[in-house]
């Protein structure tokens, strides 16, 4: 057995998309993605064997493809999705990464979760009932989010006889209300996830409809600017030090580029130290990289020898984050224990850096089903919403959620029971 | 700007890599749990690149349930001599003479489950505070619901319905005295993905994996190794077949597969155009729909 490494540039070109969808509980979301995943024939032949036993079982009519989906013994036995489950299928063209959330009310905290990542959503609407509180709840988040590409599903047109009234009159429901929203990209497609229509093949049944399929939609929607390429931002998660005599003065500060491209020669300051260098060689295991851009995990190693470790960010000299101890945010409430504390101390998770904060000010309470701004009711519970002024022990280097989800983005962590209790966008 | 971008392989690795990184920074005393399968291989490998030129901060920790097919442990040693990679290793058969687990009876019986005692024994013994594992969230319906830093309570319990949110690259590895985290770096490879890499970086891998000559036999549709740890049935029909690996763990539950699939290229192919899942081989998982769920409540891999 030979352990010898012999790298070849063979590879494929494929381009991984992160997406999520959310709905409500009989919007046919499982299906959907059954669907998705059995027409791109990403369904195994034991899989489906196993969910035809299944629904066979359960006494019912054909193959139930929702039933791929249902992940744990609980969910199977309530027929109810609890928590967020990831699941993969790719054609020729993409990778795809579903992050599947519930669509209870309860369980805004993994649409946020599943909505962090993602490049798209896709909100289902149930063609009988238009667009919903829930629908709207869940356009919120994702404009919250700012997850870049949004994609309204207006399913189960089978059973509205595939009519273009329906179809035309959600699409203008839904615009209306996305006026107020800060989305960029809405597209609709009128589908039918039980039937097939117009998810990865063309309906026959709605020649009114001019638009792409969803699959078509998936495998083109352009996300290669999702990233931001502009700000460099260079988190140190680990300084890499080899003490041995090959590499005696290596002194590689480790990380994920989190914006901008950073290139050998360019004039960095370290922050907090506010010292500058220059970046003598971007290194890798495979070698010396000319530059390093998001989302690649590479190793920087600047001309002079600073003092640098975890929770320090390299930046471009000419163009800096903001450093400050007083933040505003946006933050989604998750303890089911306790309600957010005014006052209440917190650690606080920003990029690689760790503090102390406080809830040194409850600005307003989101209703998120309205985006009414709610100022007498400051209890902000589980699956809240809330704009709220933090004040960390040290200052944090940042940028706003809308320009950098990777340098605007915290978490919270409950001190005493180490649980993740909030998350937060930066305004 | 659109030329800064990678394909999804690239984005996979650097992804892991950035997990493996904070595991380091996170945790005090970390381990890879290595099986001498490709996913535990992939994830060292890309341990070894996350530090380079550093060597990896943490061991690697193989339970050895004594039912190993010889060819693991032979390419187990050769992967730490290479790397300089430190080894330890939790034997199920001390735990079985110990007294402290009984071996199965039977036809179908396997030292699987056995492997729970073995591994938590020895992640107390190490005070492991972090255990890396190759578990892929494609593998299994219980494992798409997992995290990448999954918290497990002072009895290496898993708790599926209380788990903590992870959003965008904030990872929460905070715990208190007696707990400990598994961590999955490569959550979000798929079996295809898996196979690519390993083709594009040519990774050395078992010569298991690839098409050999093999006495097996045939159990509820199942191929088996033929081996003195698996008792035939009278009936059973030993005979010499063309086949490979498609997972690797202990002999007694890991199908092999008719195949002549003979290079990583040959492998590819054959895993693009199947229609049977990686497990649907692994007899573990077929004791009862919920087998996988069940065993990671308890502290399983």
């Amino acid at each position: 057995m030979s352990l010898e490494n012999k790298k070849t540039n063979q590879g494929s070109s494929t381009e991984l998309l992160r997406f999520t969808t959310a709905g409500s509980v009989d919007d046919g979301k499982s299906t959907l993605i059954g669907r998705l995943l059995y027409d791109s024939k990403s369904i195994f032949q034991d899989q489906y064997e196993q969910i035809e036993k299944i629904s066979e079982k359960r006494g019912e009519e054909g193959v139930n493809l929702a039933l791929l989906t249902d992940g744990l013994k609980a969910e199977r036995e309530q027929g109810i999705t609890i928590d967020v489950a990831y699941r993969y299928f790719s054609t020729p063209k993409r990778k795809f990464i579903i992050a599947d959330t519930p669509g209870h009310i309860q369980y805004t905290r993994n649409m946020v979760t599943g909505a962090s990542t993602a490049n798209v959503a896709l909100l289902l609407v149930d063609a009988r009932n238009g667009v919903i509180e829930q629908t709207k709840r869940h356009a919120i988040v994702a404009s919250l989010l700012q997850i870049p590409h949004i994609v309204v599903c207006i399913n189960k047109m089978d059973l509205v006889d595939y009519s273009e009234e329906v179809y035309n009159r959600i699409h203008d429901e839904f615009e209306a209300f996305a006026t107020k929203l800060d989305v960029k990209d809405v597209s609709f497609i009128p589908i039918s996830a039980l039937k097939g229509d117009n998810v990865v093949d063309r309906s026959t049944a709605m020649p009114w409809y001019e638009g792409t399929t969803l699959m078509y939609y998936l495998e083109n929607v352009h996300i290669s600017s999702d990233h931001n390429f502009i700000d460099c931002r260079f988190p140190v998660q680990y300084v890499v030090r080899p003490y041995n005599d090959e590499f005696h003065d290596y002194r590689g500060y480790a990380g994920r580029v989190a914006g901008g491209v950073f290139k050998k020669g360019d004039e960095v300051t370290v922050l907090p130290s506010g010292f500058t260098s220059k970046i003598s060689k971007i290194d890798s295991f495979d070698g010396e990289q000319d530059a390093a851009f998001p989302p690649q995990s590479v190793t920087l190693l600047l001309e002079d020898d600073i003092d640098i470790s975890r929770g320090d960010m390299i930046v471009r000299t000419n163009n800096k984050p903001e450093v400050e101890q007083d933040l505003e945010v946006m933050l989604c409430w998750f303890d089911h224990s306790k309600p957010l504390q005014p006052r209440g101390k917190y650690i606080i998770r920003h990029t690689s850096q760790e503090a102390k904060c406080m809830i040194k000010e409850i600005r307003y309470k989101l209703d998120i089903n309205s985006l009414h701004r709610i100022t007498e009711d400051f209890e902000i519970k589980s699956n809240d919403i809330a704009r709220v002024v933090i004040r960390t022990t040290k200052p944090l280097f940042f940028d706003s959620y809308r320009k950098n989800r990777n340098t605007g983005s915290i978490i919270l962590v409950d001190e005493g029971s180490n649980n993740t209790v909030a998350a937060g966008m930066i305004k | 700007m659109s030329n800064y971008h990678i394909d999804h392989l690239r984005e996979l690795e650097s992804e892991s890599i950035f997990i493996l990184r904070e595991v380091a920074a996170q945790f005090e005393n970390p381990v890879i749990l290595f099986s001498g399968g490709k996913d535990s291989i992939l994830m060292t490998y890309l341990a070894v690149k996350a530090f380079y030129p550093a060597k990896v901060p943490f061991p690697l920790l193989h339970v050895d349930t004594g039912h190993n097919f010889p060819e693991t442990l032979k390419f187990r040693d050769d992967l730490v001599e290479k790397y300089g990679l430190k080894l330890k290793v939790g034997y199920v058969q001390d735990a079985i003479d110990k007294g402290f687990v009984t071996e199965e009876k039977g036809v179908n019986s396997s030292r699987n489950g056995l492997q729970i005692y073995t591994l938590l024994d020895e992640l107390e013994k190490g005070k492991y505070d972090a255990a890396m594992g190759g578990g892929r969230r494609d593998e299994e319906k219980a494992r798409a619901k997992e995290r990448f830093f999954s918290h497990r309570d002072e009895f290496g319990q898993w708790d599926p319905k209380n788990q903590r949110p992870e959003l965008w690259n904030l990872f929460n590895g905070r715990k208190h005295m007696g707990e400990h985290f598994r961590v999955f770096p490569i959550s979000n490879w798929t079996e295809l993905d898996v196979w690519q890499y390993l083709a594009m970086e040519n990774v050395p891998l078992p010569n298991l994996y690839f098409a050999h000559k093999r006495n097996v036999l045939e159990r509820d549709g199942v191929l088996l190794a033929d081996c003195d740890y698996i008792p035939k049935k009278p009936n059973e029909e030993v005979k010499e077949q063309l086949v490979r690996c498609r997972t690797i763990g202990d002999m007694t539950c890991t199908g092999v597969w008719e195949s002549s699939a003979s290079t990583v290229e040959d492998i590819i192919e054959e895993i693009a155009t199947t229609r049977m899942t990686e497990r649907g081989g692994r007899s573990d998982d077929k004791r009862s729909e919920t087998a996988m769920e069940d065993r990671k409540k308890q502290g399983y891999f």
